[in-house]
């Protein structure tokens, strides 16, 4: 039989029993649905979580001195410290895919004022700074370029140095002093908490590194540069650009060695990025098991079909059909089904998505190969159920097909 | 007769069914003949074989030993697939029970067998199926579906699906059990005039009169062919019509003569 007479053949049989083939398609038409919806909301998850952690900084690039060696003897990481305010600068004005560049000069000293005393890490670093680590100044304000420029003598207090220097009283606007030098408070900064080694990242108290080289470090060396870019995906190409950049800064010729690194974050990016891929399976996997249910819902369907037309079959037969024809037949008339069943089951995730989203907020992401793959599934599934009944049909004995009651 | 070719011919046909220890031999030895243009009625009370005659020369079923030609062809060792194509091909069905699909028209019923046609055969299979229904006198009730449509109808529309593949024989099974006298002379008559116009016809019956509609008869029992004579009254279904009178309005005169008891009460 042809191709367009066995679809006519099937839609018409799945016509003629309209509520029966809605309640078999309802099985594929909610397992598709079901598929569809939880993988969008798992690769939604997947995106929001990959925002929250860019925001963490996997779009955070280090430059750090490399190592020298002197008659063969290496010296290990920072031995020969190259990285200078110059550097910085030639970052900022030459590179494309950089969004913010810091240097970040570490230091460290006693505060002193407001209720007491207090160690604390100082860092040196630039306007920036904040933009690159996504930290908030939670009262006052930030530095500005003309405070680095004219190396004011002004500090942001980490969440931990405020409440230990000025429990219950807000600190901007008072004087500190650090190693003699007083500073002035304009900021205190938001609440970071631990880093993953379990350090206080709030125990720190931050200053134009202008004011830091020349009041408290007493060089124009810098330790690390921290850099940024507008999204993780340029990070490689980021960091070539810093490489070339550097090298051309630091005079370096082709044979020579680069004398600085450049790290990134990425396996942070792509811990979270396993995560989530895992929790989008366990989503898809959940839901495939309704469509197991929904494809052995059709099996159970095609099998009563049969049997209820068994003297259909027995007519077909006796008119000259072959087994292989009755069985397309029943072939068709599944794989119809399921794929009907699947396109609206499309339909139904397509739509809950939209509502989901509207009514929590949540991202849903809904991808190409998410339709494309529901669908053939849905499609293989009709066959793959469907195969066993066609072939009971097909099998049926033609004088006992006719005579059945 | 011999100017005439053989449609059908068997020679020792014999049918056996094991069932556990017992064995039913359904049709012994048969040597049976049917010629072009013939149309012959089987007879035989039930277990007599004539059903397993019939599905045998309709290549539903095989027999156990003997040969079977059909127009001219060895059909008797066919494997499954092609005996469906035997059948698509070269035989007609009509069944007591009708047997349509429900849900389907007319116009559709009669498509089927060209459906599962692999010869490759010219032509519209819309335009041969509604010709075979003209030909049986159904042109207005093409859209019809079986629910739609008389018993007599449906028979015929039966009778326009067998015919629709120009097969070499068409074989009836009790074609009138599911009818009233008078639908039965309709659907008799138009038997006849499909085999006036050249059409072998192979009727199975167990009623006497209906039987004698056909050129010859041929009676079974106990699976072997006991008699094959020709009908020396053959009844005109066309004529019969004419003179049909309802017996509620008046049961003086039928149509049908009673049926002796030795004849066809047995079924």
């Amino acid at each position: 039989m042809k191709a367009s007479v066995l679809t006519r053949v099937a839609a018409q049989s799945i016509l003629k029993n309209k509520m029966r083939s809605l309640l078999t398609m309802l099985g594929i038409i909610i397992g598709v649905g079901a598929v569809i919806l939880l993988v969008a909301i798992g690769q939604g998850a997947q995106s929001r979580i990959q925002q929250q952690i860019e925001n963490l900084g996997t779009n955070m690039l280090v430059i750090s001195p490399g190592s020298s060696s002197q008659g063969g003897v290496s010296r290990g990481m920072g031995s020969f410290n190259r990285l200078k305010v110059d550097d910085v600068e030639k970052l900022q004005r030459e590179s494309f895919l950089l969004a913010a560049v810091s240097p970040v000069i570490a230091t460290g000293g006693q505060l002193v004022g407001g209720q007491g005393n207090w160690r604390s890490r100082i860092n040196g670093v630039s306007v920036e700074y904040l933009a690159i680590r996504d930290w908030d100044v939670e009262f006052g304000r930030n530095f500005d370029a003309a405070d680095v420029r004219s190396m004011k003598k002004v500090v942001l207090l980490g969440r931990t140095v405020a409440e230990n220097l000025f429990p219950g009283q807000d600190p901007v606007g008072q004087q500190i002093r650090i190693r003699n030098v007083p500073f002035q408070i304009i900021g205190v900064l938001a609440e970071k908490g631990q880093t993953p080694e379990g350090s206080d990242m709030d125990d720190v108290t931050l200053a134009p590194y202008t004011t830091v080289q020349t009041r408290l470090a007493g060089h124009q060396y810098i330790p690390q540069i921290l850099a940024s870019t507008f999204s993780p995906g340029d990070i490689p190409a980021a960091q070539e650009e810093i490489t070339a950049i550097m090298r051309e800064a630091h005079g370096l010729a082709s044979w020579e060695e680069d004398d600085f690194t450049v790290r990134n974050q990425s396996d942070l990016s792509e811990a979270a990025q396993g995560t989530t891929e895992v929790m989008t399976l366990l989503l898809a996997a959940i839901a495939s098991i309704s469509l197991l249910v929904g494809g052995i819902g059709i099996m159970n369907i095609m099998l009563v079909s049969v049997t209820e037309r068994t003297r259909e079959i027995g007519i077909r037969m006796s008119i000259g059909a072959r087994g292989s024809d009755v069985m397309t037949q029943f072939l068709v008339e599944s794989t119809v089904l399921s794929a009907a069943g699947g396109l609206l089951g499309l339909l139904l995730g397509l739509g809950g998505a939209r509502i989901i989203s509207s009514a929590t907020g949540w991202t849903t992401t809904i991808s190409p190969l998410t339709v494309v793959v529901a669908l053939a599934f849905s499609g293989a599934i009709g066959i793959f159920f469907g195969f066993y009944p066609a072939r009971q049909a097909a099998e049926l004995d033609p004088i006992e097909a006719l005579r059945y009651e | 007769m011999n100017d005439t070719a053989n449609v059908i011919r068997t020679r020792g046909l014999t049918k056996t069914y094991v069932t556990g220890a017992t064995e039913v031999r359904a049709l012994r030895d048969v040597d049976f003949d049917v010629q072009q243009g013939e149309m012959v009625s089987i007879m035989g009370a039930s277990g007599s074989g004539k059903s397993t005659l019939m599905n045998i020369l309709g290549c539903l079923d095989r027999p156990t030993s003997g040969s079977y030609e059909l127009d001219g062809t060895r059909v008797d060792g066919m494997d499954r697939n092609a005996r469906a194509d035997i059948r698509n091909q070269r035989i007609g069905f009509v069944f007591q029970g009708f047997n349509l699909l429900p849900r389907t028209s007319a116009l559709e019923q009669v498509e089927l067998p060209l459906l599962y046609d692999r010869t490759g055969r010219k032509g519209s299979s819309r335009d041969m199926a509604a010709r075979a229904l003209e030909r049986v006198g159904l042109g207005d009730r093409m859209d019809h579906e079986p629910s739609e449509l008389s018993g007599g109808q449906q028979q015929r529309v039966a009778l326009a699906r067998a015919l629709v593949t120009e097969p070499a024989i068409v074989l009836a099974d009790e074609p009138t059990g599911n009818l009233d006298t008078r639908t039965s002379i309709e659907v008799l008559a138009v038997f006849q005039e499909l085999n006036a116009q050249g059409i072998t016809i192979l009727v199975i019956t167990h009623e006497h009169e209906i039987a004698r509609y056909a050129k010859r008869i041929v009676r079974f029992r106990d699976g072997r062919l006991m008699q094959d004579e020709p009908v020396l009254d053959r009844r005109n279904a066309v004529v019969d019509l004419a003179e049909w009178h309802d017996p509620d309005e008046d049961d003086t005169a039928s149509a049908f003569a009673p049926i002796p008891a030795s004849e066809g009460g047995a079924a």
